[in-house]
């Protein structure tokens, strides 16, 4: 009954892909026959798009069909599951330009988000997990569109354009029975933004977090300007299906839409919130110096930093300042009231600015510079 | 409703009760049996092992400890990075709870546990690397529960999640872990009537204790209180405040529903809030007193009603704080000394030349007071567009230090929450402060002696009484009150 109906509406592929809205999600997933779905994102919001991948992982049965789910975004720095934030982007750069930061659920380095950057993601059983062959999807596409186009994937699953320019990078996450890859695909992505929000925030960090491999990339697009967006889309999806034996059409979905997608907000909800973006960083420690300044006295004095950070929190924090600048009573007060908070500048600011109101002293002016630089190793 | 999660929900949902089922019919074996000897189960090829276990029971009165091992991955992928431990040596554990997070080669992989039970040992620190097929954990199994015999060990959280997508849409469908399952089922409690309180309405071991409780008329939770309301202090004004019924607290706090546990809770106090400790002990050695006024603020109403669309096509939220932090500002002018500094020693008075007016925000953090710099410069447009600005920011909890700081005189809204007098601790470094109750509509006399709708706002002033006097105050409060009362004049005056 409704299957048949599907059937009606949903034109066969012949040549081209043709484009389906989707009315429920059972809709896409009834249909027996198919060995798989290509899913085509309509949202550019970060944290939908990657909760809908968890969602995927969640709830759809993948033993039996393989789905792979096309999305983009608009501007974002997404890290990998186990890196320092702190460390792999720049914090306040991105604040400023309304970047968002997101962490992913899968593993590996960091990556910048455009709109000009294609997100290809692999569902498929644990048992089916074969990085190789979907980055073969991806490179035996680009071959066709440009025949002649030097793409090679290497052992570190990243693709390579000309031998030595990245163009797309790799990372996966194994569950019970499923498993997903992902993989991006810079198309015309800005780089000279990439370049500037891709750097550290603090000087100073020791970590065991996973760093990333930095490496030299370039668009697509500025090798193959004929290439077209919606073309590479279609082209992929069509390598696919040919490639893991579909018949099926592509389809657009939403991925704020609960209704289809049942308890995906919560899940969105969930990677938007601090305790997972910076509350999961692994334990790190931040040594570094900072400058005194002081317009009565012309020479610079410096202060030495070190503070422990365990799950985004400071741990601890050692201020060793001179004691002619600033008696040391009032740095072990301030250090004193950092530890226990979020290694934030703003929560940071709220706890520094409250002392400073109980010291009116007249070495008030210094602890105010002092709580400015230490705020500012925050990012 | 969706076929795609009933189509896998059905495998899931015969795996599962096959689990349960499992589950029952060990118990009730094992119950009613009552001494310890070899059962006779379905699994067989545990029966040795389980007779042995089931005596060494006996002796110690101790579950069996199992060593979980790392399982296959896949890929061919022999040694993983232990990058975080979800438990901790003594931490009870429930089959599919999350144990650790490893990597391998830019791929995440989460381990679940197959059993219930203690964690008695962690095989390896984080960051450390770990061996697929050696033990990775040791668990210490409940007495009589047993290994689940299964193919694939690796589990997800997904089937967990699986359930509680069900339970929003049926509706009928718990979700629980075996363990809370079994404690209700030994007491005879259906899941279907007890209220989860856990993530995603998940049913917790509290909450079956909770409903026991409710059931045995036990310790109730903590009710909701009638609270009195005192009368009004003998400062006010000889205008009669309507009191009304006394007020209550009719509803319960909106945060989320206390988990019972029934023991206190002691945690220092860290961060932010000791840093406000300092500030309020610092503030309360300053000698505050209070003085109170009623505003009229009829025409301010109407010409802000009129401001408004204005305001809003120019992009900015109007409201009526622009228009109090002005005439506050204006009247500093010719009361320098609400807008000063006095020493530690109280030696020395300073007069701030900048009147960087700070307001009191309630935020997610706690109580926040950014300022608005120069208010003396500014016009009320120029105002209102500052206080959007760090509005949204505190909202966002981004506010820098730059805002917080050099404040010289703060205004506090409480009546935008409610109340109407109140009595405002003063902010060091600075030795005044008002706090503005809500805007009421009551009954006045007018000049003819009719009875009119008047807008109605009490303000309670606190100031240093080292260096400031009742008249000075008074004399502030009666100009802003003036500026206020009657807008235009304000007009005269601004700069």
């Amino acid at each position: 009954m409704m299957m048949s109906q599907l059937r009606k509406t949903l034109p066969l592929l012949r040549g081209g892909v043709q484009w389906a809205v989707s009315r429920t999600c059972s809709s896409l997933f009834m249909d027996s026959d198919s060995a798989g779905l290509v899913l085509q994102s309509q949202c550019t919001d970060v944290y939908q798009n990657l909760a809908l991948e968890d969602w995927i992982d969640s709830n759809v049965d993948l033993q039996e069909r393989s789905v792979l789910l096309l999305w983009r975004n608009q501007p974002a720095v997404v890290i990998g599951r186990h890196q320092n934030p702190w460390a792999e982007c720049n914090l306040p750069a991105m604040r400023a330009a309304g970047i968002p930061l997101a962490r992913r659920r899968s593993g590996g380095g960091t990556v910048y988000h455009d709109l000009g950057n294609l997100n290809l993601t692999f569902f498929a059983s644990k048992k089916a997990y074969d990085r190789k062959r979907n980055l073969k999807v991806v490179t035996e596409t680009l071959r066709r569109l440009q025949p002649g186009l030097d793409v090679q994937a290497t052992d570190r699953f990243d693709i390579l354009l000309n031998g030595h320019y990245k163009i797309s990078g790799t990372a996966s996450r194994l569950s019970r029975k499923s498993s997903y890859h992902h993989c991006t695909l810079l198309y015309a992505a800005d780089r000279s933004a990439l370049s500037a929000v891709l750097r550290p925030s603090c000087p100073g960090i020791q970590s065991n977090a996973t760093p990333s491999v930095p490496s030299p990339v370039v668009n697509l697009k500025e090798h193959a300007p004929s290439l077209q967006w919606e073309e590479l889309l279609g082209a992929v999806a069509q390598q696919y299906a040919s490639e893991f034996g579909l018949s099926s059409s592509s389809v657009l979905v939403d991925p704020s839409d609960d209704s289809v997608f049942p308890g995906v907000d919560l899940l969105a909800a969930e990677l938007r919130s601090w305790d997972w973006t910076f509350g999961r960083t692994p334990k790190f420690s931040v040594k570094t110096l900072l400058e005194l300044t002081d317009d009565q006295l012309p020479a610079r004095r410096s202060a030495q930093l070190c503070m422990e950070v365990k799950g985004g929190r400071i741990e601890s924090c050692e201020l060793d300042v001179p004691a002619d600048w600033l008696p040391e009573r009032l740095s072990g007060e301030l250090s004193g009231v950092l530890v226990g908070e979020r290694f934030c500048p703003h929560r940071a600011a709220a706890a520094v600015t409250a002392l400073l109101r109980s010291e009116s002293s007249e070495l008030h002016g210094r602890l105010n510079k002092l709580c400015d630089a230490v705020v500012a190793v925050m990012g | 409703m969706a076929a795609v999660t009933r189509g896998s929900f059905s495998v899931f949902r015969r795996l599962l009760s096959q689990q349960y089922r499992r589950r029952c019919f060990r118990l009730q074996n094992f119950r009613s049996a009552r001494v310890l000897q070899p059962l006779a189960f379905r699994f067989d090829s545990n029966l040795q092992t389980f007779s042995n276990r089931a005596l060494h029971c006996a002796a110690v009165c101790q579950g069996p400890i199992v060593q979980f091992k790392l399982s296959d991955i896949g890929e061919g992928i022999m040694e993983v990075t232990v990058k975080e431990w979800y438990v901790k040596e003594g931490d009870k554990v429930s089959q599919f709870d999350s144990i650790c997070e490893v990597q391998s080669d830019k791929a995440s992989v989460t381990i679940t546990s197959r059993y219930d039970g203690v964690i008695r040992k962690l095989y390896y620190d984080v960051d450390a690397t770990a061996l697929v097929g050696k033990p990775l954990v040791d668990i210490e199994t409940e007495s009589g529960s047993e290994v689940i015999q299964e193919e694939d060990v690796v589990e997800t959280p997904a089937m967990a999640r699986e359930e509680h997508t069900h339970q929003e849409i049926k509706g009928h469908k718990t979700q629980a872990t075996p363990a809370v399952r079994r404690l209700a089922m030994e007491n005879n409690i259906k899941l279907s009537e007890v209220v989860g309180t856990g993530k995603d309405g998940r049913i917790l071991k509290e909450d079956i204790l909770n409903f026991l409780a409710k059931q045995t008329g036990a310790i109730l939770p903590p009710t909701p209180f009638q609270e009195i309301q005192t009368p009004p202090p003998a400062v006010t004004t000889a205008a009669a405040k309507p009191v009304g019924a006394p007020a209550t607290i009719k509803q319960l706090p909106t945060t989320p529903k206390p988990v019972f546990t029934g023991k206190d809770v002691t945690e220092p106090l860290k961060g932010f809030h000791k840093a406000m400790v300092k500030t309020m002990t610092a503030a309360l050695k300053i000698p505050h007193f209070g003085y109170c006024d009623e505003v009229d603020l009829s025409r301010l109403v109407a010409l802000r009603s009129e401001l408004k669309a204005m305001a809003e096509s120019r992009g900015v939220k109007l409201s009526y704080m622009p228009f109090f932090i002005k005439a506050a500002s204006l009247g500093l002018l010719h009361f320098p000394i609400l807008n000063a500094s006095v020493d530690e020693a109280c030696q020395n008075i300073t007069y701030k030349a900048s009147h960087n007016i700070g307001l009191a925000m309630d935020t997610s953090q706690g109580l926040l007071v950014p300022n608005v710099k120069n208010v003396q410069l500014l016009s009320v447009f120029e105002i209102a567009q500052e206080l959007n600005r760090l509005q949204t920011l505190g909202g966002a909890g981004q506010l820098g230090t730059t805002d917080l700081t050099g404040g010289t005189f703060t205004l506090s809204n409480i009546g935008s929450i409610g109340g109407t007098y109140a009595k405002p601790v003063i902010l060091p470094p600075e030795v005044a402060i008002g706090a503005l109750g809500k805007i009421q509509i009551l009954p006045r006399f007018d000049a003819t002696g009719q009875v009119v709708r008047a807008h109605i706002m009490n303000v309670s002033w606190s100031a240093d009484h080292r260096i400031i006097d009742g008249a000075t105050m008074c004399r502030f409060s009666n100009l802003w009150r003036e500026y206020l009362e009657n807008p235009a004049s304000m007009v005269l005056d601004l700069k």
